[in-house]
């Protein structure tokens, strides 16, 4: 009798063992998820909303871009329904209009803080960190004050929320309170003492609401940032754009920029020797272009000073002649015109492609989108006619645009790895 | 200007005037009104095609109005006429929409909004000849899809769904081979009221 008991007994007390790892797993998981915030204040009256506070969150919202993701072109602001396409799934941006019932018309101050800055919904649901709270946490009370003021005036629109698409587990709150208590900390930030007012500002907005590391960062296969990776660039949630490193001068690190021509870059969308494409064209379209040059000058000193990191290097492979030779006579026929036979480009009218940054990134996303879908750099007020490429996708095969893609990366100097007809197919 | 308008010419045509072959259209010479509309209706998702939704995506009110400006205002020749491969039953079936309509179905005749020549009217109404026939097909089964849109109330909608698919094949390609001799410019603005309300119109 007592021989047959013994194994039971084991496996009761392995049972309650691992019982009672999974409690103190979940009691952590939960403490960390909530750890550090203050109760809701309860029936706190709404500090009125004046015109002053308003207008001062209209200009933090655009600091924000929040209409970037809560906007669908075409349809009313702030009133949501973009998707945004992540590895996990699709999270739709929702309505931040003050209507009543699809909207946040009926939301707190407090409920909006805690939801900047803790990733928590009305409801105490956790948020998807698509939405920015990493860096929004590091949004002060008063400037979400401000930004709620400046939403609750905007005309309200009805439209319900669309369902987010995500397959199991990305679809549960345990799997977001599991990523929440490895990856997210609450801010706020601590101001440098050691460093100028300046450069806080600047490190308050680059590492709040401007969130330019949401995108400037490399993600691990849980799509979070790590400390190293910060600034480090990687591909965007869609992985069709790869976002710069900006740890890097060779990508778009600022460390040796003169100071005007990265300010240019952020209002205008031009500089002497640069312009923003693809999504960082709509950031300057709808966002930077719209702040003042006291706080561009600030996010650029603190851009600046983002240590150097150079990712090692391989000396890239030289393309073989059948594919240059190819590439240079797509090269001779499409693109010679415009930016020389010498890839040296016409100076602030058609970029130089011989030494240009964009051009010899490591990841080949950005020169084949560039190639293939053309754009023009954003209007500005500094810059409002600004000059376009073609959208070579339109004439181009895909074996003529990773030839031409290969030639520039490899000539008058050039050297980066060269792209294939698969990279192309991929990046599409 | 003809440096910024690169990006156009690799499938408008150089300056704008695409022939009567292939897919896209000719720009040159349509009256700035509807040009501008197109631009806004790309930027606004009425109009849907991807790459012209993606170029104009960043563009102000102000830069749209130039650009649209600036094709309008060119005045080049049009492609000769050829042959449109219709049958003789096909191209009265043709001419008499064209020219005519059908009122018993509430179809205009293409000319009385269009032009008597068909090269569009001021301010928003394009010019209809050399158009691709491949264009002009797709333009009309995306209005019954809505795959296009302009602004309410969409005549040309309601029109599209009114015709039988046969009626807008043979149409397109006669058309698209006709020519128009030069000088000749959009009609001007139209004292007597259209047929029917067009949004896009109405400024």
């Amino acid at each position: 009798m007592n021989t047959s008991r013994a194994p039971y007994r084991r496996w009761m007390s392995l049972l309650l063992y691992f019982a009672g790892l999974l409690a103190f797993v979940g009691i952590l998981v939960a403490w960390l998820n909530v750890r550090g915030e203050a109760p809701l204040s309860t029936g706190a009256p709404t500090a009125a909303a004046n015109p002053a506070l308003i207008e001062r969150g209209a200009y933090l919202a655009r600091a924000g871009n929040c209409m970037g993701c809560h906007s669908m072109a075409g349809s009313a602001e702030f009133a949501g329904g973009r998707g945004i396409e992540t590895p996990f799934g699709t999270v739709f941006a929702p309505n931040i209009t003050p209507d009543p019932k699809t909207g946040i018309g009926s939301w707190s101050t407090a409920e909006f803080w805690r939801a900047m800055h803790y990733g928590r919904s009305k409801d105490g649901r956790l948020l998807y960190p698509a939405f920015p709270y990493p860096s929004y946490t590091n949004v002060t009370r008063e400037d979400s004050d401000a930004l709620f003021a400046y939403l609750q005036a905007v005309p309200p629109v009805e439209r319900a929320n669309k369902a987010n698409d995500l397959p199991f587990p990305y679809n549960t709150q345990a799997a977001l309170a599991l990523w929440r208590a490895m990856f997210f900390r609450a801010g706020p930030l601590q101001p440098d003492t050691q460093k100028t007012a300046e450069w806080n500002r600047g490190r308050y907005l680059v590492d709040g609401l401007t969130h330019c590391a949401a995108c400037h960062s490399s993600r691990n296969w849980l799509g979070a940032t790590s400390v190293n990776a910060k600034f480090a660039g990687g591909l965007m949630p869609d992985e069709a754009w790869y976002a710069p490193s900006l740890a890097s001068p060779n990508e778009a690190g600022l460390q040796k920029w003169p100071r005007e021509e990265a300010i240019k870059l952020l209002k205008n969308g031009v500089s002497q020797h640069a312009a923003v494409s693809g999504p960082m064209a709509d950031v300057v379209y709808s966002s930077t272009q719209y702040l003042t040059p006291q706080d561009l000058n600030a996010m650029v000193d603190y851009l600046a000073s983002i240590p150097v990191r150079e990712s090692e290097r391989k000396q890239a492979a030289r393309a073989s002649s059948r594919v240059l030779d190819r590439g240079a006579k797509v090269y001779e026929q499409q693109c010679a015109t415009c930016h020389g036979d010498r890839g040296q480009g016409v100076p602030s009218i058609y970029p130089a492609l011989a030494g240009n940054r964009a051009v010899l990134l490591h990841a080949p996303n950005n020169l084949v989108q560039v190639i293939r879908n053309g754009g023009f750099s954003p209007s500005t007020a500094g810059n409002p006619q600004p000059f376009g490429m073609p959208p070579f996708g339109q004439v181009l095969s895909h074996e003529d645009i990773a030839a031409v893609a290969t030639y520039v990366r490899q000539a008058w100097g050039n050297a980066a790895p060269a792209i294939s007809t698969f990279d192309v197919h991929r990046v599409w | 200007m003809v440096q910024r308008m690169q990006a156009c010419v690799v499938c408008h045509g150089k300056e704008g005037r695409a022939t009567n072959q292939g897919y896209f259209p000719r720009i040159a010479g349509k009256p700035s009104g509807y040009l501008y509309n197109q631009l806004q209706n790309f930027k606004s998702g009425l109009r849907k095609y991807e790459p012209m939704n993606h170029l104009v995506q960043h563009m102000s009110d102000g830069y749209l109005q130039d650009i649209a400006k600036y094709f309008a205002e060119l005045d080049l020749p049009y492609p000769a006429a050829r042959a449109s491969g219709l049958t003789a039953v096909e191209q009265r079936t043709a001419e008499k929409l064209v020219r005519q309509g059908a009122p018993e179905r509430g179809i205009p005749a293409c000319i009385s909004c269009h032009g008597q020549q068909m090269a569009g009217s001021l301010p928003a109404i394009p010019g209809l000849l050399t158009l691709p026939a491949d264009y002009l097909v797709a333009q009309l089964g995306a209005w019954r899809t809505e795959q296009r849109k302009a602004k309410a109330p969409d005549c040309m909608a309601d029109i599209a769904r009114r015709l039988s698919l046969d009626e807008v094949s043979v149409m397109a390609r006669w058309l698209s081979a006709q020519t128009s001799p030069s000088g000749v410019v959009p009609a001007p603005i139209a004292m007597q009221p259209h047929p029917m309300r067009c949004g896009s119109e109405e400024q």
